[in-house]
């Protein structure tokens, strides 16, 4: 069975853990009729907002909501500089990784990592072998999974080197809670979140090619409006100052890529682009696809085009080669990983093999390629039918399954149809990579299993989110020294004094 | 047309404008005070935005603390505050109310309901949680209002004083605004790198609605500079002091041109328009922005009392 769940606020009793005084506090002096009309304004503003999913084979609900909690997650300061220490060695590995994998390949020489691990990966594309991109980066913009299971440990769960999506609901639940409650912003020391696009901005231009001007042009290469993530791709470009372009507004001529726009041809120097690799160019890859732009990798290979992220980033982020990570990260950086694995069952390995046939009741078992939470068992939360089944497709194909323990996910208070009560969380911070080094906003998305006792938190398996505060320690409140500006007039008013007027034609 | 009716169209707008003006103010200070110490939210917020509104000296006749609940009080429902929304939509009203048949249906009714919403509100009852649907009924009214006029007023001098009156509010606001947080701007090539002062300059484009506009005109990050062009200098943008010169000067323009006489507002507001077309933002810094900013806000209330003298007395 699942061991019983840490929970954020309260640890495992009933003390409230230091950082979650406030929410308990706040908690404890709003009334539930309170809080349920809250939850119902901060529907209403998502709504107007336009913040939908689209739900692939859905026809009734063709534009979703993804739930949204009210109560905030909290992380202490300490525990967030833990996180963005891990996480920025991490995605520094990750990067140095996929140049060596391309290029030399050492680490493979090395015996760090199986070769058909790489070389037979769906995901490794050879089109990038010995191709050198702008500051060695490839994954400008990763997205961590991050589970906890005690005060003290934190667990990537999944690494996300492709196009992680997510970041424009961390900034836009902020928004609505910034208009729900500004009484709790202006008293607590919550760090902001809303200066990500910009950092997004300067990452994506310091990767420019080099035969980019000196103002090198951006856009958001989206598949289109029918995309379940069509909402976030807007969202960015316009928080970005980019175009959003589809494929058919791009082409290619003398290994360029030109906009059409209505001055004429305009040459694009970067692409963040969320469509991925099968799709991105039918010469290269897909055929069939009318999602990208024929010709688009003469151009990326000609050192005229930065993709973010790069082609081939797969190879990096699937479920078998993250099992790999503890020991790439000591490779590449000399360090012990601050961030821990989910400690991890390879079904390739002949007595893992064997460990998870026997023990697939108690354990998760995962497609290495799947995401959204498809493919995948809850053992302790599965019938002995469903555990079979999957037990027979993990002997038939043993080298596309890994297998976790079940872990008990850390709670945090959720407000639920019977009130506030404990649910599953993870966390998925974003971490960008230019130039000048790789950074994090302070926070992230988290999400949340409504569902009692649910550990699936995906938004397409019922899952929701809340907005992630990371909170710095009460300051003592210092005298407010008065602002030296000049005090500017009066604004000039109409001389007729209104009381009276208001009066005298009443 | 009348002298007392042109005066009221024109005041009536300038106070619309002036309540939607206050409600962006109020709003881009909450966000600023909601941020921790070291992310700009260091000064106190709510100080700038009477500063902005030109209302602290009256603030202080009145209470004591700049604290949030006092100062949304009298910013917005305070009738001590002539400049309060509250204030606004009442002088608005009693001045549409004296030309009722100056206006349109679709502008009488705009104004007139947003009084009556107006007086549901009572000012103990609006929590700060409650406070940013209130500003956007604020704005709301304002965009409608604004979309009535442009839709259904004939175009003649009525409709000329009537922009005339929301653009010469628009640039005494935009320069305000400005002119408060001008010690945060800093001149072309300053190091900005990691500044804390970006939610400043996000908050100074947030409270004229400019902030995705900056990236589309710029696309590139915020710098501070740019911030100070795109609301002096860049006539794209509509709340730019520019863009309001080149409509006050168009509006008098057609004035003149329908009395077939020009007149010394005619000639201040080219005067002032010229003077935009032709700065740029490094000559700005380098006379001192603070100073250029005073100039205009000087120059705008002397026009503001020309127009008066010469067509609405």
């Amino acid at each position: 069975m699942v061991a019983k769940a840490f929970d954020e606020m309260t640890a495992f009793g009933s003390d409230i853990r230091s950082g979650y005084e406030f929410v308990n506090a706040w908690l404890a002096a709003t009334p539930p009729e309170l809080l349920r009309q809250r939850q119902h304004e901060a529907e209403l503003l998502f709504r107007r907002i336009g913040i939908t999913f689209n739900v692939y084979g859905d026809a009734e609900g063709e534009e979703r909501l993804i739930p949204f909690d009210i109560i905030p997650r909290v992380l202490t300061r300490p525990e967030w500089d833990r996180l963005s220490k891990g996480l920025t060695q991490r995605v520094t590995a990750l990067n140095m990784f996929l140049k060596d994998v391309y290029s030399k390949a050492e680490c493979l020489k090395a015996g760090i990592i199986p070769e058909e691990l790489v070389y037979r990966n769906p995901y490794f594309r050879p089109e990038m072998q010995g191709l050198s991109l702008p500051h060695d980066i490839y994954v400008m913009i990763a997205g961590i999974d991050i589970v906890r299971v005690d005060a003290e440990t934190f667990y990537v769960l999944e690494d996300n080197a492709r196009t992680p999506s997510g970041v424009s609901y961390m900034l836009e639940n902020r928004e609505v809670m910034l208009r729900l409650f500004p009484d709790l912003f202006a008293k607590h020391r919550i760090a902001p979140v809303e200066n990500y696009a910009d950092e997004l901005l300067n990452t994506l231009k310091s990767v420019a090619p080099r035969s980019a001007s000196a103002d090198p042009t951006v856009a958001v290469l989206t598949p289109g409006p029918f995309n379940s993530a069509f909402y976030e791709h807007s969202f960015l470009a316009d928080k970005l100052g980019a175009e959003l372009v589809e494929g058919r507004d791009l082409y290619v001529r003398e290994n360029t890529l030109y906009m059409r726009t209505t001055e004429g041809p305009k040459r694009v120097d970067v692409v963040y682009r969320r469509v991925d690799d099968d799709f991105i160019d039918p010469l290269s890859f897909r055929p069939d696809s009318v999602l990208g732009v024929p010709g688009l990798m003469s151009a990326y290979r000609a050192g005229n085009l930065t993709l973010a992220n790069a082609v081939g980033t797969g190879v990096s982020d699937d479920k078998a080669v993250y099992s790999y990570m503890p020991e790439i990260i000591k490779f590449f950086t000399g360090e012990e990983a601050i961030l821990k694995n989910v400690p991890t069952y390879r079904c390739r390995e002949p007595d893992a093999l064997k460990y998870v046939l026997e023990n697939i009741e108690e354990l998760v078992v995962k497609e290495v390629d799947g995401s959204g939470g498809y493919g995948m068992l809850v053992g302790p939360k599965s019938d002995k039918a469903t555990c079979a089944a999957f037990r027979e497709k993990v002997r038939a194909h043993p080298e596309k399954f890994i297998a976790q323990p079940t872990l008990a996910l850390s709670t945090c208070p959720t407000f639920v149809e019977e009130g506030v009560a404990p649910r599953h969380v993870d966390l998925r911070p974003y971490v960008l990579s230019g130039a000048d080094g790789v950074r994090t906003v302070p926070g992230g998305l988290t999400r949340v299993a409504l569902k009692d006792g649910s550990l699936v938190v995906n938004s397409s398996q019922g899952g929701g989110t809340k907005d992630t505060w990371v909170v710095d320690p009460p300051v003592l409140p210092t005298s407010q020294a008065k602002i030296k500006t000049p005090v500017v007039s009066a604004a000039p008013a109409k001389e007729i004094d209104h009381t009276q007027q208001t009066q005298s034609q009443s | 047309m009348l002298s007392r009716t042109a005066d009221s169209i024109y005041w009536l707008s300038r106070y619309i404008e002036r309540a939607e003006n206050t409600a962006r103010i109020i709003d881009a200070a909450s966000r600023l005070a909601a941020l921790p110490a070291g992310y700009g939210g260091s000064t106190n917020e709510w100080e700038s935005a009477l500063l902005s509104t030109g209302s602290l000296t009256a603030f202080e006749q009145q209470y004591d603390v700049a604290s949030a609940e006092n100062v949304v009080e009298f910013l917005v429902f305070s009738g001590a505050n002539p400049s309060s929304i509250k204030s606004c939509l009442e002088v608005a009203r009693a001045n549409a109310r004296a030309v009722r048949t100056a206006l349109t249906i679709e502008m009488w009714e705009t104004i007139n309901t947003a009084w009556l919403e107006l007086r549901s509100h009572s000012s103990r009852g609006l929590d700060l949680g409650r406070l940013s649907d209130f500003l956007r009924f604020v704005k709301q009214m304002s965009l409608t209002f604004d979309g009535s006029v442009y839709r259904t007023m004939l175009r003649n001098d009525a409709y000329y004083f009537s922009r005339i009156g929301v653009y010469i509010e628009r640039a005494d606001a935009t320069a305000r605004i400005i002119d408060v947080k001008y010690h945060v701007l800093l001149p072309p090539g300053a190091q900005v790198g990691g500044s804390l002062d970006y939610f400043q300059w996000s908050s100074i484009l947030r409270s004229v609605s400019a902030l995705t506009a900056y990236h589309w005109v710029y696309r590139q990050n915020l710098k501070p500079w740019l911030v100070a062009d795109l609301l002096i200098l860049n006539s794209e943008m509509p709340r730019s002091i520019a863009a309001c010169y080149e409509n006050i000067t168009r509006y008098l323009d057609l004035l003149a041109r329908d009395y077939g006489r020009q007149g010394p507002c005619q000639r201040l507001s080219r005067a002032t328009s010229s003077k935009l077309e032709s700065a740029n933002i490094t000559e700005v810094f380098q006379s001192g922005l603070h100073e250029f900013l005073a100039d205009l806000i000087d120059a705008n209330n002397r026009l503001g009392a020309t127009i008066t003298e010469q067509y609405l007395v």
